[in-house]
């Protein structure tokens, strides 16, 4: 049995023989003295041809992937015929004496360079694009023939990794999943597989070899390993989890478009906890019914300074935007503790989970604060954002973010900047001390959300990094049940709805406490929402008791 | 020459599709060109690389130009254009 371990970037299980991508490699090489009025010709000949193919990918990406990802192609066939692209080749030529193919090549650096040094971060991803056009052209001009898959039967695919375009002229009726050996989560390989329902795992390095051609994968989306030759008890595992895989599959299917609501009649709002804008399309193909929890520090942990606002609002723009006028639930900066980042050179804490975390740090720190909440604000002219604080523990806290609120939609309505003035704004419940006070904050702002991770480590006093802690550490403490219940009457008391947004909302053992309890809104990860939504509909709220927060 | 300015108002600007389709347009007229001019640079419409690489966000004004044809005519088309996609 061999067995590597890679990150998972699309869930799912499945097993076939391996079969390597074949990508020409082919070089380009100058020519001098080339004859220019041939040159020109097989520049033509290769533009059609690969205008003819971009818009064949079009088509088929309209019925497979989307409009948006059809867009792209037909984007792309423009480039190729766009004039100052094909004068430059046309220049080096003429200028040069040179073959087409190093003219296509020079020109394509060119432009992606110039791309690539722009400011804003939707035109220098364009860069990739023009890459991918120039590949392309010349692919044709040396007649290389474009990795179709040479198999009569569907294949795990490997390679080192995928470009957007190589991943969707593939006939996905020869593919059972992906594995790569570089990439990422946010690779273009990995989001369109998680788009097409196909399990991938990336970042393989180099476990992964050519020689493993035609051996039997058994690959694991959800972990990220893959298993070659596996031995009983492990292929027996595997079998089983296909086997719960299928049946989630039809489940999945017959809830889709339905109804969160339970046999006598409670709704539920089901809605999702994301990390990024890539995730967007998990939550539309898993059809949650909004966004609970959107964490911003992705803008901040990936970046090597603080994130600009434009960038801020780029990000949450296309969330809110995606969701077309869908509830989007953006919490503000949630870092300390075991989140740390260089750039914010916070001092070193004995005990970073009781110190400047969170909106602790917002509140010390007015200019790190107000640059996101401009940019939440200029994003809530596009969608229906609503703004979270964490860590919250006293009423005036509360105040103080909403006066730093009032003043960024003051500085907007000088500045002209659309915004909508009735964003909601909410809090997360994850302290004793919220729990208690509960009913106070409850008056000052529209929602309340329950990050129960938080709330079980500081109720119980258990710290939620520590691995020997086991038992302790119990997010069914009934002591945790009842803080749910008592911010969720002073909740109700004030008129205001109720959420879970921690990994708790998807435990469905505890469905019929939250229920009890009066919950209104549980948030999960993308995959959970149609289990969630099965178990929903076959509860009833009124049977539902609150024995489990007895002790 | 006939010209207009035009304030974006699309969120994210003049990004690939409408730039394409801007092209697209201003090429189909076959003795009339179209300008866009942003601060101090021109570029023609049909330059679909260049019209993307002014990085025109929403809330910029443009001004847009039409020498030689019809430019009433194409002014209008090209008008109605920014209005319904930008």
């Amino acid at each position: 049995m061999i067995q590597l371990q890679g990150k998972g970037v699309s869930k799912g299980v499945t097993s076939g023989p391996v079969y390597f991508f074949r990508r020409s490699d082919a070089t380009v090489t100058k020519v001098e003295n080339a004859d220019p009025a041939a040159e020109k010709a097989r520049l033509a000949e290769a533009q059609e041809k690969s205008i003819e193919q971009l818009n064949r990918l079009a088509d088929k990406c309209r019925e497979e992937a989307g409009e948006e990802a059809a867009v792209l192609f037909e984007t792309h066939a423009m480039f190729v015929e766009d004039e100052d692209y094909v004068e430059c080749i046309m220049d080096t030529m003429e200028s040069e004496g040179c073959n087409a193919e190093f003219a296509v090549q020079t020109a394509g650096e060119q432009f992606a360079a110039m791309f690539a040094a722009m400011e804003d971060a939707y035109m220098r991803a364009r860069a990739a694009d023009i890459r991918d056009v120039t590949t392309r052209i010349l692919n044709n001009l040396m007649g290389v023939i474009e990795g179709g898959i040479d198999s009569e039967v569907p294949v795990v695919l490997a390679a080192d990794d995928l470009a957007p375009s190589e991943t969707l002229q593939l006939d996905k009726s020869k593919i059972l999943g992906f594995m790569t050996q570089g990439g990422s989560g946010n690779s273009h390989t990995a989001i369109l597989a998680r788009t097409m329902g196909i399990p991938a795992i990336c970042g393989l390095g180099e476990q992964l070899q050519p020689a493993m051609e035609g051996s039997v994968a058994y690959v694991d989306g959800e972990t990220g390993t893959v298993t070659l030759d596996p031995d009983e008890p492990t292929l027996a595992a595997f079998e089983a989890k296909r086997k719960k895989q299928q049946e989630m599959k039809l489940l999945m299917q017959t809830m889709k478009g339905q109804q969160d609501v339970t046999l006598d009649g409670r709704e539920m709002m089901v809605y999702c906890n994301i990390g990024s804008p890539d995730d967007l399309s998990a939550v539309l193909n898993n059809d949650g019914r909004g966004i609970g929890l959107f964490r911003s520090e992705f803008l901040y942990l990936k970046a090597s300074d603080f994130p600009t606002e434009d960038a801020q609002f780029e990000a949450y723009k296309a969330v809110a935007a995606g969701m077309k006028g869908k509830r989007v639930v953006i919490r503000t900066l949630d870092i300390g503790a075991d989140k740390q980042v260089a750039y914010f050179d916070m001092k070193k804490e004995e005990n970073p989970a009781l110190g400047v975390r969170a909106i602790r740090i917002c509140l010390n720190r007015p200019e790190i604060f107000r640059t996101q909440l401009r940019a939440l604000y200029r994003a809530s002219a596009f969608g229906k954002v609503a703004i979270m604080f964490p860590m919250i523990t006293s009423v005036w806290e509360v105040r103080e973010c909403k006066r730093f609120c009032a003043e960024v939609m003051a500085e907007l309505d000088r500045e002209g900047i659309a915004y909508n003035p009735k964003t909601e704004i909410g809090i997360m419940i994850e302290t004793p001390a919220s729990i208690f006070v509960a009913d106070a904050l409850a008056k000052e702002v529209d929602f309340f959300s329950v990050g129960t991770n938080d709330l079980t480590q500081y109720t119980l006093a258990c710290d939620r990094q520590a691995n020997d802690l086991g038992r302790f550490f119990d997010p069914h403490h009934p002591a945790v049940l009842r803080a749910l219940k008592i911010a969720t009457d002073a909740a109700h008391a004030a008129g205001i709805w109720i959420g879970i947004c921690g990994e708790l909302g998807a435990d469905l053992s505890l469905l019929e406490t939250f229920l009890a309890i009066g919950i209104d809104e549980l948030s999960v990860s993308p995959s959970s929402v149609l289990p969630l939504r099965a178990a929903i509909r076959k509860s009833t709220a009124r049977t539902c008791t609150l024995e489990k927060l007895d002790c | 020459m006939t010209k207009f300015d035009y304030t974006i108002k699309d969120p994210i600007g003049i990004h690939a599709r409408p730039a394409g389709n801007l092209a697209k347009l201003a090429k189909s007229f076959a003795d009339a060109v179209v300008t866009l001019t942003k601060g101090d640079m021109t570029v023609k419409a049909s330059q679909l690389m260049k019209v993307m690489s002014m990085g025109i966000k929403c809330g910029d004004q443009i001004t847009v130009g039409v020498e030689g044809g019809d430019e009433a005519g194409v002014a209008d088309a090209v008008r109605k254009f920014f209005e319904e996609n930008l």
